[in-house]
């Protein structure tokens, strides 16, 4: 049993070695990135120190074969055995659920945005490393300030890996053919834009259905632009409110303008329209550019195709946030400096850049200091997802991260509110009582 | 001879031995048997049922112990308009699908119970939308009825060129229900007809030769014959039917996720919803135990509504 193991691990490292090489990635090319001279936290690894880990699979084979040879670099200078596991998207909550209830199991887990705050009681705190980290790469960001930090304290909960966002996403020629270089910042010329495309024939198309990616990311940005959130700094419901009532009607008046079928459209719909030319703007992760740019059939649609922030209405800055990799060490692990010296030597440039690197822009880094990496400087299109981790906003803005902000958006709640004014189902302002009445019964159990 | 030898044998018989006594007692008999039947009905029956019922009645959410909470949880449903909305559309899938199933289903039987080429052949075919696994076929509904791609637009409006748009099938209410409808109809139909199959063919010919000898049309001998003796599977195959699809999950979670604006929701997916994607366990476990009741009414409906009467077997009725 352990022969094979280590077998398949010497395998999976040469397997790496050669990815790397093949993309040009190699771990000490003439790195750019700017690292303060600071003292490392000290963590006196355990004796005889093993750790198992999960995180989310990839989205490029490249992600995986520089993470694990990351790993196995941590396992030749440490001596400490690393056992990475990838984990579909859909189950890593349910196994973070077992893992923190039961408390067995892998010592790191690297889950999405609010985990750390829903399992907060059972992590080892990362504040040491995390102040070590910012110091040294200067500073977190935003969004990885919201996500790893426990509300309204500088303790470090969880270590952000980075970040993925959904932005406009458009033809450049459908929108000079109607008269636009780019989408309006504004609602009304928003709009109009939406208008002129369905006149066109290639209409906007925005999911108002059950999605969990872009379901929600369409209903945030519509809140959050007109200035309406879930939740005030304390944690009270807030989204019956009047500027939750402007972000209603305008959706009112924007959906028409849609393609028909988007209160059915689920994560991969707006894919398919916009692949298939049936749609001229949409908003989705890179995910959607990368798809068509890699198809020889499509490579014509992505060379037309342009990222946009998402429009800020009347918002300050763009109000885009990101899905974000955060890591968090259990409590249960009897090696916790071992998790931790781990995870602070996989955000170390030596590690961390090549990393960023290899993901091609799926992943945008928490640290301010990787904007300057190389991945960035590439395709021009991808780089507006370089800031992607200065955002203010986060999944339940601007309350405390709680298990009910993440169950408000897993059961749809505020899309739902969208859906049913778009459809005409209800008026405005029964959505937002009702909506209320929802959110309520969510947030009973955290104040 | 026989005199020094039968003493001992009687003997014998007459007092055997503690075990074999003990395996000849019926009461003791009755428990061995029963037992591993039971400890699997409980192990694997009664504990998830007691353990769902037992949650309903707490506040537990996925991470979190949770306390008694006594009928809060049914209280807060009686007052959610999407509890109420899924309650509504479970009846309306229920009746509708129930109603075609059976109509579709009946008339498939018929024609299968006649003679014609290739007859086990057709009637193995025919099982197939029942054996296909439901997500699968599923799947191919959902792409059927997508708002883009639907192979049903396609044809209306490109082939034919009888609608300028594509038709919306989930993007509404009401389309959406009956859309979710017809898929279950079309699964749910070879289940039904095979089984009414095997019951029609229960039926002893010499009661239709004795009809036709009295000249009845073929009408009537369906109406006063075929019907009435296939009363008692009709009671079972229905109550299974209803069962199924009450607590049908896989069609609808895997068509619309309860879409569009919640419309769609069985209890069963709101129950889902609720329970796991939204964490709230305790919510999730109300929601399944509140359909408890409709599935009894269900059950003795068809049971006392259409179960067997005793001028089947030949007496007259009370």
């Amino acid at each position: 049993m352990r022969n094979d193991i280590t077998r398949r691990d010497a395998l999976a490292l040469g397997l790496s070695a050669a990815a790397i090489a093949a993309t040009g990635a190699p771990a000490n090319a003439q790195s750019a990135i700017k690292a303060a001279d600071i003292a490392a936290p000290k963590l006196p690894i355990e004796k005889g120190a093993t750790l198992r880990m999960l995180r989310p699979v990839r989205f490029v084979q490249a992600d995986e074969d520089v993470f694990r040879a990351n790993a196995a670099k941590f396992t030749k200078e440490t001596g400490v055995e690393v056992k990475v596991d990838f984990v579909g998207w859909e189950d890593i909550n349910q196994q973070t659920a077992v893992t923190s209830n039961s408390g067995a199991g892998p010592d790191i887990i690297i889950g999405f945005s609010d985990a750390p705050h829903i399992y907060i009681d059972k992590l080892v705190e990362l504040t040491d490393v995390a102040d070590y980290l910012g110091k040294r790469y200067g500073g977190w960001l935003n969004l990885a300030k919201a996500y790893g930090r426990k509300s309204k304290s500088d303790s470090w909960i969880g270590l952000p890996f980075g970040a993925t966002a959904g932005p406009l996403i458009y033809r450049k020629s459908v929108l000079k053919s109607v008269g636009f270089d780019k989408a309006p910042d504004d609602p009304a010329g928003f709009l109009d834009l939406c208008r002129k495309l369905q006149k066109a024939g290639k209409p906007a198309g925005f999911a108002l259905g059950n999605a969990v990616g872009d379901g929600n990311g369409f209903a945030d940005w519509m809140m959050w632009s007109h200035n309406s959130s879930l939740l005030d700094e304390d944690g009270n419901v807030t989204i019956n409110s009047k500027e939750t009532i402007a972000a209603l009607n305008y959706v009112k008046e924007l959906y028409p303008t849609f393609i028909a079928g988007t209160p059915s459209w689920n994560d991969v719909s707006n894919n398919r329209a916009y692949s298939s030319q049936e749609i001229g703007l949409t908003a989705n992760g890179v995910s959607l550019y990368f798809s068509l740019k890699n198809d020889p059939a499509l490579a014509a649609i992505a060379e037309d195709s342009e990222h946009q922030l998402l429009p800020k209405f009347f918002a300050p800055i763009s109000p885009m946030s990101g899905l974000t990799l955060n890591a968090m060490v259990f409590k249960h692990s009897p090696y916790p400096n071992a998790a931790k010296a781990f995870l602070l030597f996989m955000l170390e440039k030596d590690q961390y850049e090549p990393w960023l690197n290899a993901n091609s822009g799926y992943w945008s880094q928490p640290l301010a200091a990787y904007a300057d990496s190389a991945v960035w400087k590439g395709d021009p299109k991808v780089a507006i997802f370089k800031d992607t981790m200065t955002s203010t906003y986060y999944a339940g803005y601007k309350g405390p991260i709680s298990t009910a902000t993440g169950a408000v958006r897993a059961d749809y709640v505020t899309v739902q509110m969208f859906a049913a004014v778009a459809t005409g189902a209800s008026t405005p302002e029964a959505a937002a009582a009702e909506t209320e009445q929802r959110c309520k019964r969510y947030f009973r159990r955290q104040r | 001879m026989s005199v020094t030898t039968l003493p001992p044998l009687a003997l014998a018989r007459r007092q055997p031995s503690l075990l074999v006594r003990l395996f000849d007692t019926k009461p003791f008999l009755i428990v061995m048997c029963l037992a591993p039947a039971i400890g699997l009905l409980a192990v694997f029956l009664t504990y998830p049922l007691g353990l769902g019922i037992w949650l309903a009645f707490t506040d537990t959410t996925i991470g979190r112990r949770g306390v008694f909470v006594g009928f809060e949880n049914f209280q807060y449903l009686l007052t959610d308009p999407l509890w109420w909305n899924a309650v509504f559309y479970s009846v309306i899938y229920t009746a509708i699908a129930t109603f075609g199933k059976f109509a579709l289903g009946f008339w498939l039987a018929l024609l299968l119970n006649n003679h014609f080429p290739f007859k086990s052949l057709l009637r193995a075919i025919i099982l197939l939308p029942w054996i296909v696994p439901t997500v699968l076929s599923a799947l191919a509904f959902w792409w059927i009825y997508d708002p883009q791609f639907s192979i049903i637009s396609y044809l209306l409006v490109d082939v034919l060129h009888w609608r300028s748009s594509n038709v919306d099938f989930l993007g509404s209410p009401w389309p959406a229900r009956f859309s979710l409808i017809a898929a279950n109809i079309w699964r749910g139909i070879p289940f039904v007809a095979i089984s009414l199959l095997a019951g029609l063919q229960t039926i002893s010919p010499s009661l239709y030769e004795a009809a036709m000898l009295d000249g009845a049309s073929a009408w009537q001998r369906f109406r006063y014959i075929t019907f009435p003796m296939m009363m008692p599977i009709l009671a079972i195959v229905m109550t299974f039917s209803i069962i199924f699809t009450f607590t049908d999950f896989q069609l609808v979670y895997a068509i619309t996720r309860g879409g569009p604006v919640n419309s769609t929701h069985l209890l069963a997916t709101l129950a889902f919803q609720r329970g796991i994607a939204g964490g709230e366990l305790g919510e999730g476990a109300a929601i399944a135990v509140s359909m408890i009741p409709f599935l009894v009414f269900a059950t003795l409906f068809s049971y006392f509504g259409l179960a067997r009467r005793k001028w089947q077997q030949g007496e007259s009725n009370d």
